[in-house]
């Protein structure tokens, strides 16, 4: 057997990773005081407006395929009965 | 020596399904050899192909036209060819004729459409592609794959007949044979627009994609993930640019497929569901129909083709090697794939947008020329489609191949051609997305966008990376669904289940009906004849010498103990009874028969 890699085995790189990411995302913040906006909606120019955006569609995504799940999900021989 | 040599004045298109024919006939390094070179001729023979018509046929009172060269149509066929070098070589080691030969016949056809300057060789080289695209579904021989590819074959004659008849009224109509700009209005543009629609996989005509590319082998699944549905941006791009129901039919086809990519257990199917988000954002880019928005839907159809590809190569290389493609038994493979997890990673960067990969040069193009517009709810269905891709796509694919829970498998990096197609793939996603200049340089109209903006790229990673941490809060806290082995229904369930209800209907009723007339017919008519002319005359006649004074019985008969409808039956078989009977039978027979039809 090949040598492995087991970075993500260790909490701390884990940890390390979430941090950083933490990290970018409030560097993201920020940069947003500082760009030069052209917003073609009123709503564009918000302060973090595509934060809140991006953030709030992920979870409406999750949510609604949630309860889409309830009404759509089928066995995996539901196509195969009685074949 | 120049390589202008090499320009073989033959359609692209030709070249390779020419060339597809002879591949059986090569072996081994030569096999190999001969494949790589088919795209690097038809490339050739492409570029240095000056614009305009060529390679035109008489046929009946129209002319064929092989070779329509413009701007449109050269960017689609480079993109073509290039995945079609990247596919072969993906490709390179499977030992099989039959996937070959389609294939590039496959790639072929798309060629064939994309040069294509009527309507005639048009429809030829999209039934062409229809055909040989299904041979690359059977050629995986399980009873799954044989059961989509004659589901998929199925829903493409649909298309490609609702494409020639439009095409044939269109002609009628019109009286030329233009492959060119027309309407959404009268037959002909409807039924055209319907037989495209079915390629573009535009909802509720998309579920073929979903069901097909995931049962498909797995070098397969790479080429159908470029050809048919950029081939039907292309013509759509052709025929029906700025068509304003494209764009809220585009808006729709993002947003629905990614609810479902988040529910799918099958990486393929995952990527399947993005593909049609993604041509979504293509075939809204041609509703707006501007020279901005079409420049972005082509811009955006070339990375797309790209990354999509290596996607799909990455997810083929992981189904190779494991044999398995199902979230739940995959799990922590970059352990001993780190290349290929690498390399999906760069795939999913550029599905996402982000910037410095191919995505994000290409679809905010598109978003803009929404934002120029103010067209403000698609902006918002488009964006939050843009959270959503990177979600599925983005995330769950590379997360659930190769870190999240440690399935235990300890697969090895596929074979070297395998890795090298996804590094060139990878590669090009990459370039593309710092020197956007060269491809925007090839794009039908002049660009002079700018990408790299402040307000574009905080928003976008914005968006990315609040997506992203949507996705982190949601998985730790354990709200995110689970993967489960499961189907998720969708339009498809129309023809599968209501095919069968069909069915049932039909054996209900028809053979309903079979019974009924049997009964009548065959069981019931015939034994009330046979009981009617056998105890008919035997009755009239017995009533006949009932009634008679005297003993007029025959010899054979006459004074013998038998009872009258005895005697009646020997004198009649025997032809015994007196002379006249027989007429004055005939006539009651006719007679008690129109009575009892009659009264019956």
């Amino acid at each position: 057997m090949k040598k492995e890699l087991t970075i993500f085995d260790k909490p701390r790189n884990v940890r390390i990773l979430l941090v950083c990411f933490y990290i970018s995302l409030g560097v993201l913040l920020i940069a947003d005081f500082f760009i030069d906006k052209h917003a073609a909606f009123g709503w564009e120019a918000y302060p973090d407006f595509f934060a809140a955006y991006g953030f709030i569609s992920c979870v409406l995504l999750i949510y609604i395929a949630k309860l889409l799940r309830r009404l759509v999900k089928r066995s995996e021989d539901y196509y195969r009965d009685r074949q | 020596m120049h390589l202008a040599v090499l320009n073989l004045h033959l359609p692209p298109g030709l070249i390779f399904i020419l060339g597809a024919l002879l591949i059986p006939a090569f072996r081994g390094r030569v096999k190999s050899a001969y494949m790589m070179l088919l795209p690097v001729l038809a490339f050739l023979t492409l570029i240095y192909t000056p614009l305009g018509q060529h390679w035109t046929v008489d046929f009946l009172d129209y002319e064929l036209i092989l070779g329509r060269l413009d701007r449109l149509s050269r960017i689609f066929s480079i993109i073509f060819i290039l995945i079609s070098l990247l596919s072969v070589v993906f490709a390179l080691k499977v030992r099989d004729n039959v996937q070959h030969t389609a294939g590039f016949i496959y790639a072929g056809g798309a060629l064939g459409v994309t040069l294509a300057g009527d309507v005639f060789s048009l429809y030829v080289f999209w039934e062409i592609m229809a055909v040989a695209s299904t041979f690359l579904i059977l050629a995986r021989r399980t009873q799954a794959s044989r059961n989509a590819a004659f589901r998929y074959i199925m829903v493409h004659i649909f298309g490609g007949l609702c494409l020639l008849a439009g095409i044939l009224l269109y002609v009628q109509n019109t009286g030329t044979a233009a492959f060119s700009l027309m309407q959404l209005s009268g037959a002909d543009g409807i039924l055209i627009f319907i037989g495209v629609a079915v390629n573009a996989a535009i909802p509720p005509l998309h579920p073929w994609l979903a069901d097909a590319y995931p049962e498909a082998t797995v070098t397969g699944a790479v080429f159908l993930s470029a050809f048919t549905t950029k081939s039907a941006v292309y013509v759509m791009a052709r025929m029906f640019a700025g068509t304003e129901v494209l764009i809220y039919l585009g808006a729709i086809m993002t947003a629905i497929p990614i609810f479902y990519a988040v529910l799918e257990n099958d990486i393929r199917r995952v990527l399947a569901y993005s593909l049609i988000n993604q041509v979504g954002f293509m075939l809204c880019g041609i509703g707006i129909g501007t020279p901005l928005a079409i420049n972005g839907t082509v811009a955006h159809a070339f990375c797309h083709i790209l990354y999509k590809a290596l996607l799909f190569m990455s997810a083929g290389a992981v189904l190779h090697v494991t044999g398995k493609i199902r979230c739940t038994d995959l799990g922590g493979l970059y352990k001993t794939m780190p290349v290929t997890a690498l390399f999906c990673i760069v795939g999913a960067a550029s599905i996402s947008a982000f910037p410095l990969f191919s995505g994000f040069i290409s679809k905010s193009m598109i978003i803009s020329a929404a934002a120029h517009h103010k067209m403000a709810i698609v902006w918002l269905v488009l964006q939050f489609a843009s959270a959503g891709v990177f979600h599925h796509a983005g995330i769950k694919v590379p997360y659930f191949m190769f870190f999240g829970h440690d399935s235990g498998i300890r697969a090895k990096e596929p074979p070297f051609n395998m890795l090298a197609a996804m590094f060139g793939a990878a590669f090009l996603c990459i370039f593309l997305g710092i020197r956007f200049d060269l491809l925007y340089a090839l794009l039908p109209y002049a660009a002079d966008y700018a990408p790299y903006t402040g307000a574009h790229v905080v928003g976008q990673l914005q968006l990315l990376m609040f997506g992203a941490l949507a996705f982190c809060l949601l998985i730790l806290s354990g709200r995110y669904p689970a993967e489960i082995r499961a189907i998720n229904l969708d339009t498809d369930w129309f023809y599968r289940k209501g095919a069968r209800m069909i069915s049932s209907a039909a054996d209900a009723g028809l053979n309903g009906l079979n019974r009924i007339c049997e009964n009548i017919f065959v069981v019931f008519l015939p034994a009330w004849l046979k009981r009617f002319f056998g105890s008919f005359p035997v009755f009239v006649i017995s009533v006949f010498y009932t009634l008679s004074a005297a003993d007029r019985w025959p010899e054979t008969v006459r004074g013998t103990d038998l009872t009258k409808p005895e005697k009646t039956d020997i004198a009649v078989r025997t032809g015994l009874q007196p002379v006249g009977i027989g007429p004055v039978l005939a006539v009651l027979l006719i007679v008690g028969l129109c009575l009892k039809i009659y009264l019956f």
